[in-house]
């Protein structure tokens, strides 16, 4: 296993790796509560946009609605917290096989009745919608009013039922990262990655070769949908509110999918790239536009959009098969 | 001997088009056999109904005994039937070892395991010097190797080659008549679609010539190339 983890990555990347997991692991401790917020979100969404490329960046099925995964977790576990008093670990336990049943649902009617392409991301667009609205409607999770979990002020960190501090959290959203990180490698460097990437690239070309292309693809959703749900529970505990229109939002969908796009699609480390770039700018835009006196409304969108424009215009491989070039990082025996 | 692929009574229409009318034919373990026939002639249609692409209307089509007609290609080539395409499809962003290993992780789930099959499979084709080339970068003498080698690490029994030589020059075209019939000699069936007739006549045990889908004739190369209907359906007076 260690050898299929490191195997064929130049020694410089594993040098840069292990400083950056170094880095983030001290970085708490230099960090003020404003910073700590920005650094978990960027590691949020290094960890959603991870589980995203597993669908989209190895087995090539876009998916716009990836929101429902972590809506479908966030509620699961924040029922069983509020209603049971049931803990967000053993929460865990739901909330991955809910969103997993969803993913192979939807998986499942697209896979077999052969919707693919845009029409396969309308459909993930169509669930989610399904599910924004129709949790308008559950009173039982708040409905439209939002959903909340009991929050106080805890004189300890208590890791068992997260409840506690940012850096709890951060380390926390950290631990998933690197988790998704080692996992999406490992499953690179297997059959069903091999798999994946043969039908990324083309489906009948992959069938010809023997590939069971409708069992791999439900693979792909179902791992994604479940590494999603993980993702939803740490966002019901670290925000303590859900809103059906804020969770299940098609924004929130488009979220997710941007830091692997800017980053590099299919690479391991383009959605942790495009988090730290896009949440830096995003983060960064606010200060810079202050500094500069430039408070009018909607200017720090502006030009939050002519980066990404930017970006995907002359890097539309995403920013890391570029970078890893200029570092020399390129694959080699 | 027993048929290692058994054609009997195949047609397949497409709206009133009858693209393949009745073909029948056994092709036998070991062998080379060829499919021959003008532009139209149900060749590829024959082929994709064996590969699994198409189901046909009438007939039935078994390998080692078994009823393949109407599964599905994935389920067909892990009976042990590869195929190759007429338009090369490698997987472009992959490297030419992981198309191969694509291919051989059919087999075996051990990643390494599979890197060592390619590995051998690209040093029979002559592609092992560019096993870290992009697929995208290959030339089409290497693409079509390539889509060879791939198929070939399937471990497969029988071999369905759709036009391989086309668009190759004379000798590119003996490069990979000389690696089928190597391929051919340690074991491997396979069966050709092929225009080259350069390539038939080296290569073939056997020829089924098609016209309008229909056989119109079944034998050796040499013979098949002197009936009379044959040359004027698909050689052309030319030839004679």
């Amino acid at each position: 296993m260690m050898r299929r983890l490191v195997g064929r990555v130049a020694p410089r990347g594993l040098w840069l790796l292990g400083a950056l997991l170094l880095a983030l692991m001290i970085a708490p401790h230099f960090a003020n509560d404003y910073v700590l917020t920005v650094l978990i979100l960027i590691l949020y969404f290094s960890y959603t946009g991870q589980a995203w490329n597993i669908m989209m960046g190895f087995a090539g099925q876009l998916s716009l609605g990836h929101a429902l995964y972590v809506g479908l977790g966030a509620y699961t576990a924040a029922a069983l917290y509020v209603h049971f008093g049931i803990g967000p670990w053993i929460g865990l336990l739901a909330a991955v096989p809910v969103a997993m049943a969803a993913g192979a649902i939807i998986g499942f009617l697209a896979f077999r009745f052969g919707v693919a392409g845009v029409y396969f991301a309308i459909l993930t667009i169509a669930f989610a919608e399904f599910a924004r609205i129709g949790f308008d409607h559950v009173a039982y999770t708040g409905g439209s009013a939002g959903y909340f979990l009991p929050v106080a002020q805890y004189a300890h960190n208590d890791l068992w039922n997260l409840r506690g501090a940012p850096i709890m959290f951060y380390y926390v959203i950290l631990a998933l990262t690197v988790a998704a990180f080692v996992l999406c490698r490992l499953l690179l460097r297997s059959r069903v990655g091999y798999f994946w990437l043969a039908i990324r690239e083309d489906e009948e070309a992959a069938r010809a070769l023997g590939i069971d292309t409708f069992r791999y693809k439900m693979i792909a959703v179902v791992i994604s949908a479940g590494m999603t749900a993980v993702a939803g529970v740490f966002y019901a505990f670290y925000y303590n509110n859900l809103f059906p229109e804020q969770v299940f939002s098609i924004a929130r969908s488009i979220e997710l999918i941007l830091a692997p796009i800017i980053g590099g699609i299919g690479t391991l480390f383009g959605p942790v790239l495009g988090a730290f770039v896009l949440t830096g700018l995003s983060e960064g835009m606010t200060d810079l536009l202050h500094a500069l006196g430039f408070d009018i409304p909607g200017a720090k969108q502006v030009f939050y959009g002519i980066c990404l424009l930017v970006v995907v215009v002359a890097l539309p491989d995403g920013i890391w098969p570029w970078l890893s070039r200029r570092l020399g990082l390129e694959r080699r025996r | 001997m027993t048929a290692l692929l058994t054609i009997a009574g195949v047609s397949k229409r497409f709206h009133g088009l009858v693209a393949v009318d009745r073909v029948s034919c056994d092709v036998m373990p070991g062998e080379i056999f060829a499919v021959i026939g003008p532009n139209g002639a149900g060749k590829t249609t024959l082929f994709s109904m064996i590969a699994g692409a198409l189901k046909p209307d009438e007939g039935e089509i078994a390998f080692q005994g078994g009823r393949i007609d109407g599964l599905r290609p994935d389920e067909i080539c892990r009976r042990g039937v590869a195929r190759t395409f007429q338009i090369v499809r490698p997987f472009p962003a992959l490297t030419v070892e992981d198309n191969v290993m694509v291919g051989a992780l059919l087999r075996t789930a051990d990643v390494g395991r599979a890197a060592a099959i390619a590995d051998d499979v690209l040093a029979r084709l002559d592609l092992a010097d560019k096993r870290d080339r992009v697929a995208s970068s290959l030339t089409l003498p290497d693409r079509k190797r390539l889509e060879v080698a791939r198929a070939l690490a399937t471990d497969p029994k029988l071999l369905l080659l759709d036009e391989v030589m086309a668009g190759l020059r004379p000798t590119e075209t003996d490069r990979m008549v000389a690696i089928l019939r190597e391929l051919n000699a340690q074991g491997l069936t396979i069966l050709l679609i092929e225009h080259v007739m350069r390539a038939v006549l080296a290569l073939a045990s056997r020829v089924l010539v098609l016209h309008h889908g229909a056989s119109i004739a079944l034998g050796k190369p040499a013979d098949v190339v002197r009936e009379p209907a044959v040359i004027s359906s698909y050689l052309g007076a030319e030839a004679l």
